[in-house]
């Protein structure tokens, strides 16, 4: 079963619309029951980094989350779900992050527009599945005022005045900061490898 | 040039506040000038941002039509086959405007809503008489993923805070209406002051394109104590005492994402985009903006992000009656020096089995 991690505020709904219109399902999963039984999960993230992370921890899905991560089961997180991945966030530094990642989530500082609302192009760091088929300087749907620093793990960056995480694979856990459900033939190039893992 | 400085990424904030030149909304390579010219820096990016070229449908009934300055519809088509057509073509999101809800207190077409978006997977927008959280909250179930707010905005500002604060500020677009006042003018020869900062492509001797970035020359003359612009509401039927630069002001504090400006002088005319007007409201806020009224060739998307400073342009008719198509648009200003996204050849992955 393919586990669509629902915790009130993730756009749960149109990442659902393209899972199906490439051929899948997926189940809206959320609670700890059902995200166990999950083989394979998505976790599309949305809004506010403090109250996402509170959020998993009060439907219990923090736990089992965490667990997911070291199984080897694969996973894909999306905006805010790759912002997860790191130790904390500026957005809100009280809270603590899954810490898979090294380093904490930032705010774009500086000359260029906030957010980052809109289409920028992938540089390609490395080969990994995720990404297969979408060439270097691919454009995607970008819409986030924070971002993950890049990391040895960052398998594509992109440069918004800061270069950042744009796609990040640690062993099964996958995650990008664009929006794949919005980046039209990359974007469900982007799914469909991850569905079809 | 031979002034041009290269400096750490890290200098450039500072720099920027000494030269005091305002924002940028691209990346790629660009370059600060001081306002007398006396001090360069340049800066690379390793990736680029788009302008983006949006497609409108405006629909009533179920169709898509298109009013010259919205009165006079045209038919132009099926919005569910126009979606499918643009975001094969290249569109970089897509709005729908249910332009007959604030006239006639129409409920937005959910169905419609439902159907184009269940096979788009760009950036869906929907407005037309949004006038409450519930309102918003129906599109975005629907299938939207940005609601535009207009007259009940104006009516009621608090309108963008609640939705902002239940949704997300990238949920929430602020469609302005603007009118020149009586007693404003824009000058004929605009001047090097003023005016937002604007992005071009150079081709490098080595082939590879590079953004670059320069002044728009724009200037709006007014009397003392007064706003060019004016906001109009219903369609442009009603005068309000709002102005629009202000107005594009507090809408930003309020929650707002981005601002959808049309122009109702430019609107309908296909005479071009009103630059004066996106430069100075593009100046004015910090969020994106997208330029609306008076495409009619494929010159006037080029002067609107290069003299106009905007991050998106919308246009209607020049699209559904086939006098363009997106791919000839965006081809057309990548030769002109516009960052674009022009897609390579990635094929649609469930075709491909």
């Amino acid at each position: 079963m393919i586990a669509l991690l629902d915790y009130g505020a993730g756009n749960v709904g149109s990442v659902m619309k393209a899972i199906n219109y490439l051929g899948h399902a997926a189940q809206p999963v959320d609670n700890p029951e059902l995200l166990e039984r999950a083989t394979k999960i998505i976790f599309p993230g949305q809004g506010h980094f403090g109250q996402m992370m509170t959020a998993l921890g009060k439907r219990g899905l923090l736990g089992p989350l965490k667990k997911i991560l070291s199984s080897g089961k694969p996973f894909l997180g999306i905006c805010l779900g790759l912002q997860a991945l790191y130790e904390g966030s500026e957005e809100a530094p009280e809270i603590p992050g899954l810490g898979l990642l090294q380093g904490r989530v930032k705010r774009f500082e500086g000359i260029f527009k906030v957010p980052h609302v809109g289409w920028s192009q992938l540089e390609i760091r490395r080969d990994s599945k995720l990404l297969a088929g979408v060439p270097t300087d691919s454009f995607v749907y970008y819409c986030h005022s924070y971002y993950g620093p890049e990391t040895s793990q960052s398998a594509a960056v992109t440069d918004y005045g800061q270069t950042f995480a744009a796609a990040v694979q640690i062993d099964s856990v996958w995650a990008v900061q664009f929006h794949p459900e919005k980046s039209s033939e990359v974007g469900l190039t982007v799914l469909k490898n991850f569905l079809e893992m | 040039m031979s002034d041009i400085l290269d400096l750490e990424v890290s200098d450039y904030i500072v720099e920027l506040s000494d030269l005091a030149i305002g924002r940028f909304s691209d990346c790629r390579h660009f370059f600060l000038q001081s306002p007398d010219r006396s001090v360069t820096r340049s800066f690379n990016f390793s990736t680029m941002f788009a302008k983006r070229i949006i497609p409108c449908l405006d629909c009533k009934d179920g169709r898509v039509v298109k009013g010259v300055q919205f009165v006079d519809l045209r038919d132009a088509g099926d919005p569910g086959k126009l979606a499918e057509i643009y975001n094969h073509e290249g569109a970089d999101e897509l709005v729908m405007l249910d332009i007959s809800a604030s006239q006639e207190g129409r409920a937005t077409l959910m169905d419609t809503v439902n159907r184009v978006a269940s096979r788009l997977f760009i950036p869906l927008t929907v407005g037309g008489g949004v006038r409450t959280l519930e309102d918003a909250q129906r599109l975005l179930s629907a299938g939207a993923d940005k609601v535009a707010v207009n007259t009940a905005a104006v009516e009621t500002p608090d309108l963008i805070s609640e939705i902002a604060a239940q949704f997300g500020s990238q949920a929430v677009v602020v469609a302005i209406d603007a009118k020149l006042s009586r007693d404003a003018t824009v000058e004929d020869q605009p001047s090097l002051s003023g005016g937002a900062v604007v992005s071009r492509l150079v081709r490098e001797p080595d082939g590879r394109m590079r953004q670059s970035w320069a002044y728009p020359r724009v200037t709006v003359r007014r009397r003392p104590g007064t706003s060019p612009w004016d906001v109009v509401t219903y369609g442009g039927t009603h005068q309000t005492e709002f102005r629009a630069l202000e107005w594009a002001a507090r809408a930003e504090s309020l929650g707002a994402g981005e601002i959808l400006l049309t122009s109702m002088d430019a609107d309908g005319t296909q005479r071009g985009f009103d630059c004066e007007l996106t430069a100075a409201i593009s100046k004015a806020v910090h969020i994106p903006v997208i330029a609306s009224g008076g495409a009619g060739g494929l010159e006037h998307f080029a002067e609107v992000f290069q003299r106009g400073a905007a991050d998106a342009a919308l246009a209607a008719s020049i699209f559904h009656f086939g006098q363009h198509s997106i791919r000839s648009l965006k081809e057309y200003l990548m030769a002109q020096g516009v960052p674009v996204r022009l897609s390579k050849a990635v094929e649609n992955p469930k075709l491909n089995g």
